[in-house]
C-alpha cells in the first residue's frame, strides 16, 4: 500500500506572526520556517503505518518554493521513502493546491493520502476535503486513529461533542488531527540518510493547473489589542469586581 | 442575490450557531433560506422557520444526512446552488467537514471562518491563529463561506417561514458510518455558553481537573474548557479544547485556571468579554489579556473563590 503525504512549509509554530507595516501580509523575512505541525503528524502516521506493515511506501509531496526542499528532507528524515517538490513561488490557494495534488495523484496512484487537517498560516482547513471532492474519493477528516486494511480504512474522527467512527473505501483522503500521534524527532543518522533519498522537482506550471488566486487580499491587519487588566489580591476581591465592576455575575 | 444557510443541529434541536450565521447571511442579502439536512429533523426545521428574517426553510432527510456524512451533505447542496449566490455554514467540525467540498465542486475558493462581512464579496477572517486579520475580496461568481459564529450576534425569533421538504440527494457513496459517541452533559455547550471555566496543565491529572474545574463550572452554570496542554496530557477530553486547533469561544466571562496562555490558547478565547486568570506564575502570558488576574495557586484560590461566590449569593 502506497501512502502519499502532502506537507507544507510554514512559519514555525513557536514564532509569533507579525503583520507588515504596509498591511500587505505577514512579514516572513528572516523568520524561522518549519513543517506545518499537522503535516508532521501526517508524516508520522504514514511512517508508523509502514513500520507496522500496513503500508509499503511513503511518498512526501510539497507545493512551494525551492526552500520547501528542506521541509521534504525533514519528511524523509522522519522515514518517508522519497519526495516530490511541485515548485512554485506563487502562494496557491487551497483549491489550486488540491488541483496540483490531483495531478500528482494521477501520476503516483497512491492507495491513500494522509495529510494535515489545516495549515497554521492560512488556517483554511479545506485542502483535504477539496481534494476528496475533486477526485471522487471518500474522505475521513480530523482523524485521531487510523486502521488500514485491504481496500478499507477505519478512521476514528474528532467531532464536536465526541468522536465518530467511519469506514472509507480506498483510495481515500484522510486528514490528521492533533491526537493522532506525537511526531518523532529525526535522529542525526536519519537526517544524514535523508540527504541521499530521491527528491524530484517538477515545475508547478508544467502540470497545467490554473494557479490564479480567487481571493485578493485587500489588507492584513493586527487584531484589536486587549488592554492588560488589573491584578486582584484575593478571591473575594475578584468576585466583588466581577459583580460590581464587570457585571458578569 | 439569494443566500443559503446550512443549519447546525443534532437532528433533535437547532443550535444557536445557526441564528448567528443567519445574521452574517442577512448582511449579504435579504433573501436568506435555511437548509436543514438530517434525519427525523422536522422539529429542527420548524425551529429554523421561526428565525427572524428567514425566507424559507428546506428540509432534506436521509440516514446519511442524519449521520452528517460530508459526501452526502455536499451532494445535496451542490445542485441547490443553482438557485443561490452564496452558501454560509457555521464553522463547526461538521461544517468544516463538508463545506470545502462544495467549493471544490463549484470550482470556487472557500472563504473560511469569516468574522465580518464588509460587502457581498469582501470578508474579514483570522489567519495565523488569530494573530492577524485578513480582509479578502472574492472574484468567484458563487461564494462558499464558513462563519465563525462567535463573531456574530444571534438573529432573533419571530419569523414564520414555510418549510419545504426536498429530495435528500444521492447519499454518501464510499463512506460508511460505523458509530458515534457523543459526550452527554448537563452543562451548556462550550461555544454557546455565557460563562466558560477552563483548566490547564497545572491540574496535573484528570481526577484533579474534574475535582477542581467541574464544581466551579457548575456553581457558575458554566461550560468547561481546557487548554491544549491539558487535553494532550489526557486531563480533559478533546472536545473541551479551547484554542486555534480546538474551539473558539467568546463568552461574557472566561475563567482560566492554571493556564499559562500560549498563543494557541489565546487565539481561542481572546474575544471573551471579561477574562479572569488564576495562575501562580505572575509572569504567565495569560495575565496580559486578563481583565482580572489573581496570582495564586489554584489549590487554595479555587476553594476561596467558591466560598466568595457563595458569600456573594451566586
Amino acid at each position: 500500500m502506497k501512502v502519499l503525504v502532502p506537507v507544507k512549509r510554514v512559519i514555525d509554530y513557536n514564532v509569533k506572526a507579525r503583520v507588515k507595516a504596509d498591511q500587505s501580509g505577514i512579514d516572513l523575512a528572516n523568520v524561522k520556517m518549519s513543517m506545518n505541525p499537522f503535516c508532521e503528524i501526517a508524516v508520522e502516521e504514514a511512517v508508523r503505518q509502514k513500520e507496522k506493515g500496513a503500508a509499503t511506501e511513503v511518498v512526501a509531496v510539497s507545493i512551494g518554493p525551492a526552500q520547501a526542499q528542506e521541509t521534504l528532507r525533514t519528511a524523509l528524515a522522519m522515514g518517508a521513502d522519497r519526495a516530490i517538490l511541485i515548485q512554485t513561488d506563487a502562494d496557491p490557494e487551497p483549491l489550486a493546491v488540491a488541483k496540483l495534488l490531483q495531478a500528482v495523484i494521477a501520476q503516483e496512484n497512491p492507495d491513500v493520502v494522509i495529510m494535515g487537517k489545516q495549515a497554521i498560516d492560512g488556517d483554511n482547513n479545506a485542502t483535504g476535503q477539496m481534494l476528496s471532492a475533486l477526485l471522487g474519493w471518500p474522505q475521513a477528516t480530523f482523524a485521531n486513529a487510523i486502521e488500514l486494511s485491504a481496500g478499507n480504512a477505519s478512521v476514528c474522527r474528532d467531532v464536536d461533542g465526541g468522536i465518530q467512527n467511519v469506514d472509507v473505501a480506498l483510495p481515500a483522503i484522510i486528514t490528521a488531527d492533533l491526537r493522532l500521534n506525537e511526531p518523532r524527532y529525526a535522529s542525526l543518522p536519519n537526517i544524514m540518510k535523508a540527504k541521499k533519498k530521491p527528491l524530484d522537482i517538477t515545475e508547478a506550471a508544467s502540470l497545467g493547473v490554473d494557479l490564479a488566486p480567487r481571493l485578493s487580499v485587500v489588507k492584513v491587519t493586527e487584531p484589536p489589542k486587549r488592554g492588560g487588566g488589573i491584578k486582584v489580591e484575593t478571591a473575594a476581591d475578584l468576585v466583588n469586581k466581577l459583580k460590581t465592576e464587570a457585571g458578569v455575575l | 442575490m439569494a443566500v443559503l444557510v446550512v443549519a447546525d443541529h443534532d437532528n433533535a434541536s437547532l443550535k444557536d450557531n445557526t441564528h448567528k450565521t443567519v445574521t452574517a447571511a442577512l448582511a449579504l442579502s435579504n433573501d436568506v433560506d435555511i437548509l436543514v439536512a438530517g434525519s427525523g429533523a422536522k422539529g429542527v426545521a420548524d425551529a429554523a422557520a421561526k428565525i427572524a428574517g428567514v425566507r424559507k426553510v428546506l428540509l432534506a432527510e436521509s440516514d446519511s444526512l442524519g449521520q452528517g456524512l460530508a459526501e452526502a451533505v455536499e451532494a445535496l447542496i451542490v445542485p441547490l446552488m443553482a438557485n443561490y449566490d452564496a452558501v454560509l455554514t457555521p464553522a463547526t467540525s461538521q461544517g468544516k467537514n463538508f463545506s470545502p467540498r462544495i467549493a471544490a465542486k463549484l470550482d470556487v475558493a472557500q472563504i473560511s471562518e469569516i468574522v465580518e462581512v464588509i460587502d457581498a464579496s469582501t470578508f474579514v477572517r483570522p489567519i495565523y491563529a488569530g494573530n492577524a486579520l485578513e480582509t479578502v475580496k472574492s472574484s468567484d461568481g458563487k461564494k462558499v463561506i464558513t462563519v465563525r459564529a462567535t463573531a456574530f450576534k444571534a438573529a432573533g425569533e419571530g419569523g414564520s417561514a414555510a418549510v419545504d421538504s426536498i429530495d435528500a440527494g444521492p447519499g454518501a457513496g464510499k463512506t460508511t458510518f460505523v458509530s458515534q459517541q457523543l459526550v452527554k452533559s448537563a452543562r451548556p455547550e462550550l461555544t454557546a455558553a455565557k460563562i466558560v471555566v477552563s483548566g490547564g496543565r497545572a491540574m496535573g491529572s484528570a481526577e484533579e481537573f474534574q475535582r477542581v474545574i467541574d464544581p466551579l463550572a457548575d456553581k457558575l452554570g458554566a461550560a468547561v474548557g481546557a487548554s491544549r496542554a491539558a487535553v494532550d496530557a489526557g486531563y480533559a477530553p478533546n472536545d473541551y479544547q479551547v484554542g486555534q486547533t480546538g474551539k473558539v469561544v467568546a463568552p461574557e466571562l472566561y475563567v482560566a485556571i492554571g493556564i499559562s496562555g500560549a498563543i494557541q490558547h489565546l487565539a481561542g478565547m481572546k474575544d471573551s468579554k471579561i477574562i479572569v486568570a488564576i495562575n501562580k506564575d505572575g509572569d504567565a502570558p495569560i495575565f496580559q489579556v486578563a481583565d482580572y488576574g489573581l496570582v495564586a495557586d489554584y489549590k487554595s484560590a479555587v476553594p476561596e473563590l467558591m466560598d466568595a461566590l457563595t458569600a456573594a449569593g451566586v
